[in-house]
């Protein structure tokens, strides 16, 4: 019986790409939230949680609402790209990048809170511009537990259902992850697809997170696990 | 030269008391120390002068530079301020190794002369042979070192010392000590080296400043803040003293005297000028100038009977501990003629008693 490989590529794909986007935007949101005081932080700290909690048919709808083909940034993306965002694989890219930046920005800002004042002070009066200390200090400081986040992140992204299938659609060969070739598979009635399919997702996700968690072994801090 | 008028202002919380930090003094090249008890506001006068934090007002001159100016709005960013810090727990980076720890400060420098910059430093603090390893690879000895040398490679105008000595073993405190007279001697900066520990003043401090509670209590040459501490609360922090709770009785101008009563016991001593009879004033007085005989009969003059509670061994004196908080310090072979005895007199002197208001 051949298998379609196509889902599982596609996942892998979608997940990278989204552990690299949120890894750039999920730095600088978590590096806001450990070090600057302001007001509202309360209120974006517990925003940027709200995808883990939210059913995904909830964030879902935002998205759709946000990028669907009559708003401003699904025209702008038109405009830019010639195509429409929702209902291709890039949505399920933003998807996946939605599912996984919370893990990341609360990973990433513990890793950071963690790093001792007093490396920082140091650096500041050795003359450090705050975009050496970070490169610098703060970076390497908390490289390992970040690896580790993006690690979960990319994990994370792999998982996704609801909202993929709600914006990305369940389009064969198009949009398909392989969480919802799964899903396809089984109401079918494809028992070995699903079967293999299964196994491959687990064995993958396995092997992240055990890498994760070594990685969260960090040398200078106290012993952490990342899940 | 540094000077340095700070105030800050912390309100109480709901698990500390308020702090109010309100420090004047200046700082000439050589080492100055910031003497005082912990939460006397040391290490927070060091911040604000390396600019870790704001101070609420006030106004602190590096050279002729203005590092902080309230009233101007003046607070140069920490990077911009030269000011030399070491870190109590040193805050090496434990991902570079010490060359990297000390070039991460000497970026500005142009590249060959910073090479040769640092290992002119590495050297001087016998440093050359280990260079290559990072931080948890070293001794605290290498660490504290390194440290140091890092706190001067960008050529600071003051070091700043957060109580560099804490933890360390007596070895390692007086190779610090020489490492700092050495800086003294070569650098021709302000040092100014925060501690709790008397001893540490004298063996370091050019001039000392005594903290309390977030205030200048005393400042002025060690050797003078000993003879002469300004109050009750500086002579109890030097912790050298025996303070005790005396009442003046008679005072005597023409014939130079006074009496003094502590408990049930009077002692005669000097005229106290600006003084009244029926005062209450701490006497002072420093255990090694008091002494001790076995008490037989009548105690004379300026003889307190004492209950000899405990022994503290020194090197080369024995601290006797007396009941009613005096301690008394003698030579061991003159305390060893006495052998066996058990009652005591404390002979007070006459002259040399001091007392504080």
């Amino acid at each position: 019986m051949p298998i379609d490989w196509f889902p599982l590529w596609l996942s892998l794909r979608v997940a990278a790409i989204s552990t690299v986007l949120a890894l750039g935007f999920g730095l600088w949101l978590a590096w806001v939230l450990a070090n600057r005081q302001f007001r509202g932080k309360e209120i974006l700290d517990a925003a940027v949680s709200l995808p883990l909690v939210l059913p995904p048919t909830v964030l879902g709808y935002y998205l759709l609402v946000l990028l669907g083909r009559s708003s401003p940034v699904g025209r702008l993306y038109e405009w830019m790209f010639g195509g429409p965002l929702v209902f291709s694989w890039q949505a399920a890219v933003v998807a996946a990048l939605f599912h996984s930046t919370p893990l990341l920005v609360k990973s990433a800002r513990a890793a950071f809170e963690s790093i001792d004042r007093s490396y920082e002070r140091a650096a500041r009066n050795l003359g450090a511009s705050e975009a050496r200390l970070f490169l610098r200090v703060t970076l390497p400081l908390a490289r390992r537990s970040i690896l580790a986040a993006a690690a979960l992140a990319f994990a994370r992204s792999l998982g996704d259902f609801g909202v993929t299938l709600m914006i990305a659609g369940n389009i064969p060969g198009r949009t398909q992850t392989v969480a919802l070739a799964i899903y396809d598979a089984v109401e079918a009635g494809k028992g070995a697809t699903a079967r293999v399919l299964v196994l491959i997702i687990s064995i993958v996700a396995l092997v992240v997170l055990s890498l994760a968690n070594r990685l969260t072994t960090n040398p200078y801090g106290p012993r952490q696990t990342a899940l | 030269m540094i000077q340095a008028r700070i105030r800050k202002q912390f309100a109480p919380g709901v698990e500390s008391a308020g702090f109010s930090l309100d420090v004047e003094f200046q700082a000439a090249a050589g080492i100055t120390v910031l003497f005082g008890p912990s939460g006397a506001g040391k290490t927070l006068t060091l911040e604000s002068i390396a600019g870790f934090v704001r101070p609420d007002e006030g106004r602190i001159l590096l050279d002729d530079q203005i590092l902080f100016d309230g009233a101007a709005r003046v607070h140069l960013a920490p990077k911009a301020r030269r000011c030399g810090y070491v870190f109590q727990n040193y805050a090496l980076f434990p991902h570079m190794t010490l060359r990297k720890n000390l070039e991460f400060g000497a970026e500005r420098i142009p590249r060959l002369e910073r090479h040769r910059k640092v290992n002119e430093l590495l050297e001087k603090f016998h440093l050359s042979d280990v260079s290559g390893r990072r931080p948890h690879e070293l001794s605290g000895g290498q660490k504290q070192r390194c440290s140091i040398a890092r706190a001067l490679i960008g050529s600071p105008r003051v070091l700043l010392l957060d109580e560099p000595a804490q933890g360390l073993d007596a070895p390692l405190r007086f190779e610090l000590y020489a490492m700092l007279r050495q800086v003294r001697q070569e650098f021709e900066i302000p040092v100014l080296l925060v501690t709790h520990d008397f001893e540490e003043c004298l063996e370091l401090a050019d001039e000392m400043i005594v903290v309390r509670e977030g205030r200048v209590v005393q400042s002025g040459a060690p050797r003078k803040v000993f003879e002469q501490p300004a109050n009750v609360d500086v002579a109890r922090l030097m912790g050298l003293y025996n303070l005790l709770p005396v009442e003046i009785r008679a005072l005597d101008p023409g014939r130079n005297v006074s009496r003094l009563r502590y408990e049930d016991f009077e002692l005669s001593g000097p005229y106290f000028p600006g003084r009244l009879i029926g005062d209450r004033v701490w006497l002072c007085i420093r255990p090694d100038l008091l002494s001790v005989a076995p008490r037989n009969g009548r105690p004379g003059m300026n003889q307190m009977p004492a209950t000899l509670l405990r022994i503290v061994e020194r090197p080369d004196r024995m601290r006797l501990q007396f009941a009613g908080d005096i301690a008394v310090e003698v030579d061991r072979r003159e305390f060893e003629k006495f052998g066996g005895v058990k009652e005591w007199v404390v002979e007070f002197p006459q002259i040399g008693l001091r007392i504080l208001g």
